[in-house]
């Protein structure tokens, strides 16, 4: 048979390519043969930025990071140069960190969710089941610190401010309600017979080339390695608190899937053991707005798409003398490429959708 | 497994190199960086190449890679000393898929080029850039910086 190479391109205006990423596949009909990604439509160099602004100035550019995990992106960004300049957090903000940033976690992961179905062809439903369900989180950090998508709410050394009275108790019916949902999103999706033959062993990502390509959080764990920073590491509180870690066993698609689904429960599980044990105190940050340091850190934070970096050098001045953030879904999406040799072109949007990138925090 | 252990493992096996220890890092000279790169991958673990990245010191550049060690749970922080008339450093690629795009990244952004490296293109800014952004001398017309707010001199 006439073999024909054909090159197209997908994006950089695709609904499905998550963001502004081109990728420049190389066909055989309907088979993929090659694919290289190109990369910065998005890029804003947010790392030149840092380097002019001080430190606590820097703080809500790290939302426009990964803008579906702004909290984990704070806490990252704080955490990091909390380690550099040795500052102490009360015990009440220290909790409320961890609420917030698990909260963010399953809005993350919902999302995730939701648009992987659409990108399966389970046209609209899942989706909206899943935003339907964000919208409450999204409203519980409307309350909290006044901002739907951007939170800006870390400080280094603490919180801009306490959370509202009685949000404990919207945060608990939350997660009552969202126990009852999980189990519709499995009913309805999970074993779903269309669901596990469009993503059941397409894209499997074997647990040595995931290693060394530095693939992290949900899509490692998905090829089997039980490897969670949160547990192996534990920065904060995470010590304190019961959870499992998921784990797939093939590394395909549904196993990526599957573990963000179970992930859920289990952050909901940490939100509901911090609130039972949640002190008194003033969580507001006692840190000068201005300071300076000298040395530098490097700290990893367990985002909801893998182990987020900040390496910061300090010389002394007011601003940072370095900023690299090393992002996981830079990373995540290097694999690519690797994954899709030999799918169709529809099984494409199947493996990138079950990556689950965030151009944001790709190009920067 | 401490850094200093590391630090002893790599002097048993290479006698003539010269190491700094820093408090939490390794100073690699540029020639012998490919030699003890390979000698972590292969005999000590180090799985994963977590970051590489790249500091402007002015008069010389620093390449900096963070390796991680998943049964040590140890992170290794190599430093690479780059002279400004000389800003070549041998590509980590052959042990490490992920060098392949944190490598470009610190091409694009800093213009140190890696040697052998498969495929060195720019991987954010467009491809007929000539400027190095993340270089402490770079300076466009359309870049300016911030002022510095009053009572924050020095």
């Amino acid at each position: 048979m006439n073999q024909e190479e054909l090159i197209i391109n997908m994006g950089p205006q695709h609904p499905s390519t998550h963001g502004v990423l081109y990728l420049e596949l190389k066909l055989n009909g309907e088979i993929v043969l090659d694919c290289k990604p190109h990369l910065g439509y998005l890029h804003r160099s947010i790392e030149k930025i840092a380097e002019n602004r001080t430190y606590t100035q820097f703080i809500p550019f790290t939302d426009r990071l990964d803008y579906l995990a702004s909290m984990n992106n704070n806490l990252g960004y704080c955490l990091a140069v909390e380690k550099l300049l040795n500052v102490e957090v009360s015990p009440r903000a220290q909790y409320i960190r961890v609420i917030t940033a698990e909260l963010n976690r399953v809005a993350s992961h919902l999302v995730a969710i939701g648009t992987f179905a659409q990108d399966l062809g389970a046209y609209a439903t899942p989706l909206f089941y899943a935003f339907r369900d964000r919208e409450k989180i999204v409203e519980i950090f409307d309350e909290i610190c006044g901002s739907r998508l951007t939170y800006n709410y870390m400080r280094i050394g603490g919180l801009s401010g306490d959370m509202t009275a009685g949000m404990d108790k919207s945060i608990k019916d939350f997660i009552a309600y969202e126990r009852k949902m999980l189990v519709e999103y499995n009913e309805l999706l999970t074993y779903n017979a269309i669901f596990l033959a469009r993503s059941k062993n397409i894209g499997i990502l074997p647990k040595e080339l995931a290693l060394n390509y530095s693939v992290t959080g949900p899509n490692l764990r998905a090829s089997g390695v039980k490897w969670d920073l949160r547990k192996d590491e534990p920065y904060l509180l995470y010590d304190k608190f019961n959870f499992e870690v998921p784990t797939g066993i093939v590394g395909d698609a549904w196993d990526r899937f599957k573990v963000r689904l179970e992930e859920i429960a289990q952050s909901l599980r940490i939100i509901e053991q911090a609130l039972g044990a949640l002190p008194e105190g003033n969580p507001i940050s006692k840190v000068n707005r201005v300071f300076r340091g000298t040395g530098e850190s490097y700290m990893r934070t367990e985002n909801p798409r893998g182990e987020l970096g900040f390496y910061i050098v300090a010389e002394g001045g007011f601003n940072p003398y370095r900023c690299k953030i090393r992002s996981p879904s830079f990373s995540n999406l290097a694999v690519l490429p690797e994954l899709i040799k030999g799918l169709n072109v529809s099984d494409t949007v199947c493996v990138l959708g079950s990556l689950d990138i965030v151009m944001g925090e790709i190009d920067r | 497994m401490q850094i200093n252990d590391i630090l002893q493992k790599i002097k048993e096996k290479f006698p003539s190199l010269e190491t700094v220890a820093l408090p939490n890092a390794l100073v690699i000279p540029q020639s012998s960086l490919f030699e003890v790169a390979g000698f972590l991958k292969n005999e000590m673990d180090f799985e994963n190449c977590h970051c590489i990245t790249a500091v402007d010191r002015k008069d010389k550049m620093e390449v900096v890679y963070h390796l991680y060690s998943t049964c040590n749970r140890l992170m290794l922080t190599l430093k690479t000393i780059v002279e400004l008339n000389d800003l070549t450093v041998e590509s980590l690629t052959p042990f490490w898929k992920s060098a392949n795009w944190l490598e470009r990244e610190v091409y694009d952004l800093f213009g140190i080029k890696f040697l052998n490296h498969p495929d060195l293109r720019r991987i954010m800014n467009p491809d007929d850039w000539t400027d190095f952004p993340l270089r402490k001398d770079f300076k466009r017309l359309d870049f300016i910086p911030r002022p510095q707010t009053m009572g924050l001199k020095g």
